[in-house]
């Protein structure tokens, strides 16, 4: 029988959220990695029981968790007590915790500076991973977007990560800042149609494209306008919360950036703004129906500095226009004293025939759609602030 | 043998309870325990001296011997009394509490 599998990150740990593919009653099973901040898991598409997780702490720096089992167990790749130091074919273990910027002279581009919330110059340092997208076609390869904003990839199941240094080295870098979050490479969308197409989006730099599987990179932040930048038209600095693709249409990109909800019919050469009636245009999260591509959903935050929903409402906003014409949807949301944020990695689809719609929130909630957000329910109303959602369909 | 007391986080991570006891060659420094501990534990390393620089976390300290050796020389010899397995040497999460 289908069932479903949401993957919830949170600030304590993670959690799998398991149901029949009516999506009706759960089994909510962790927490995984009890009090340590879960930041993303992701399972792999070539096999959904292969899921990566990034387990993070200030004190303790940067964990990769990785199950065989669908989240019933977990290994850190290449880690296991007891072993040898080394793998047979000479192997370092430890090394899948190990996310070091490749400055080698053949490869690596030098560490240079990235621009500080002040304006002076601050070196590259890192400090977590963001988001872990699985290959589309390889259990064992898959990409790391890490604060400071750099990408970094596995073919060997996580055992060892290296850096795609062209992204981190394409030559804007000294104009990148971080935002509120730090300055995390959060988002990568594959294209399905491409294996050398990779989208990558940066807070605070922009989005960036590259057509040769990671080799090169370019700008791709065109009709972007952010009217907190000394150049609110420029190349990079640009603010860009999340983009989201349909994948079978990976050249039509949407775009929650910190004000505006944007669209590109381009991959990304140029955009234009769809916040149309959006009660405010301000947001984390955007996502795309599995089955329509025209039909997407943000979540409307009332400010950059009040990060709650307008009115106390918690909405989630759609569009089967692909952009400008937005409908509320509040059956099963509190519409009243309701004061969470929904962050950018917090909300998910599935791909049931009826598509299932899933988003968390600051406050521990996970809220379930199984009619495309006409109605939600909370599967779980008390976990901790919830920091990313992820569905599958087994 | 040398004991190392370890974070909760980190004991969880390295699936120990208590503490950890090592063998280690002389000279016994901050560095050469570390080392051992990062051996014998291959998921430590990473969390408690950073992978590319080898310097102490920020947010960790050192302790033994009731001194705070956490901006001490990694290659200084530690008490002898953490040498001959008397005292432990501690891995602390420092601004944990509050």
């Amino acid at each position: 029988m289908t069932a479903v599998r949401v993957l919830v990150g949170t600030k304590k740990g993670a959690f799998v959220l398991t149901s029949d593919g009516k999506r009706k009653k759960w089994t909510v099973d962790g927490p995984h990695f009890a009090g340590w901040e879960i930041y993303h898991l992701k399972g792999s598409p070539a096999d959904p029981n292969r899921i990566f997780a990034s387990q993070t702490s200030g004190w303790f720096g940067q964990i990769i968790q990785r199950s065989s089992d669908g989240g019933k167990t977990w290994e850190q790749p290449g880690t296991k007590p007891g072993e040898p130091t080394t793998t047979p074919d000479g192997m370092p273990m430890g090394e899948s915790n190990k996310f070091v910027y490749d400055t080698s002279p053949p490869n690596g581009k030098p560490l240079t500076t990235h621009q500080w919330y002040d304006g002076t110059q601050h070196p590259w340092e890192f400090k977590r991973v963001w988001h872990i997208e699985p290959s589309l076609t390889d259990p064992d390869t898959a990409y790391a977007g890490v604060e400071d904003a750099a990408l970094f990839k596995t073919t060997d199941g996580g055992k060892s990560w290296h850096e795609l240094s062209g992204m981190r080295g394409h030559g804007t870098g000294p104009q990148w800042c971080p935002g509120a979050g730090g300055m995390g490479l959060h988002t990568i969308l594959l294209d399905p149609t491409n294996p050398n197409r990779i989208y990558i989006a940066i807070s605070s730099a922009g989005t960036f494209r590259t057509d040769d599987g990671g080799a090169t990179w370019k700008a791709i932040n065109q009709g972007l306008v952010s009217q907190y930048i000394p150049d609110p038209k420029a190349e990079v600095g640009h603010c860009v919360h999340r983009i989201a693709l349909h994948p079978s249409r990976p050249g039509v990109l949407f775009m929650q950036k910190h004000w505006d909800v944007m669209r590109s019919d381009n991959a990304g050469d140029s955009w234009h703004e769809v916040s149309g009636n959006l009660p405010t245009d301000f947001g984390f999260p955007i996502d795309v129906h599995a089955h329509d591509p025209e039909t997407i959903y943000v979540v409307p935050i009332l400010s950059d500095s009040m990060h709650y929903p307008p009115e106390g409402k918690l909405r989630v906003y759609r569009s089967k226009t692909g952009g400008n014409d937005w409908e509320p949807l509040t059956k099963g949301l509190p519409q009243e004293n309701c004061y969470v944020n929904v962050l950018r990695d917090a909300m998910s689809v599935d791909t049931m025939d009826e598509c299932g719609v899933y988003f968390g929130t600051s406050g521990g909630q996970v809220y379930a759609s199984s009619n495309g957000g006409d109605s939600w329910d909370p599967i779980v109303r008390d976990l901790p602030p919830v920091l990313s959602v992820e569905a599958q369909v087994l | 043998m040398i004991r190392v007391e370890i974070p909760y986080h980190l004991r969880t991570l390295a699936s120990v309870q208590g503490e950890v006891q090592l063998e280690v060659a002389a000279p016994v420094t901050q560095r050469t325990v570390l080392d051992a501990l990062e051996a014998r534990y291959p998921m430590l390393r990473g969390t408690i001296r950073d992978h590319d620089t080898g310097k102490r976390r920020a947010f960790l300290r050192f302790y033994a011997c009731e001194q705070d050796l956490s901006n001490e020389s990694p290659d200084a010899p530690l008490p002898d009394a953490v040498a001959s397995g008397a005292e432990p040497y501690l891995v602390i999460g420092a601004l944990a509490g509050g």
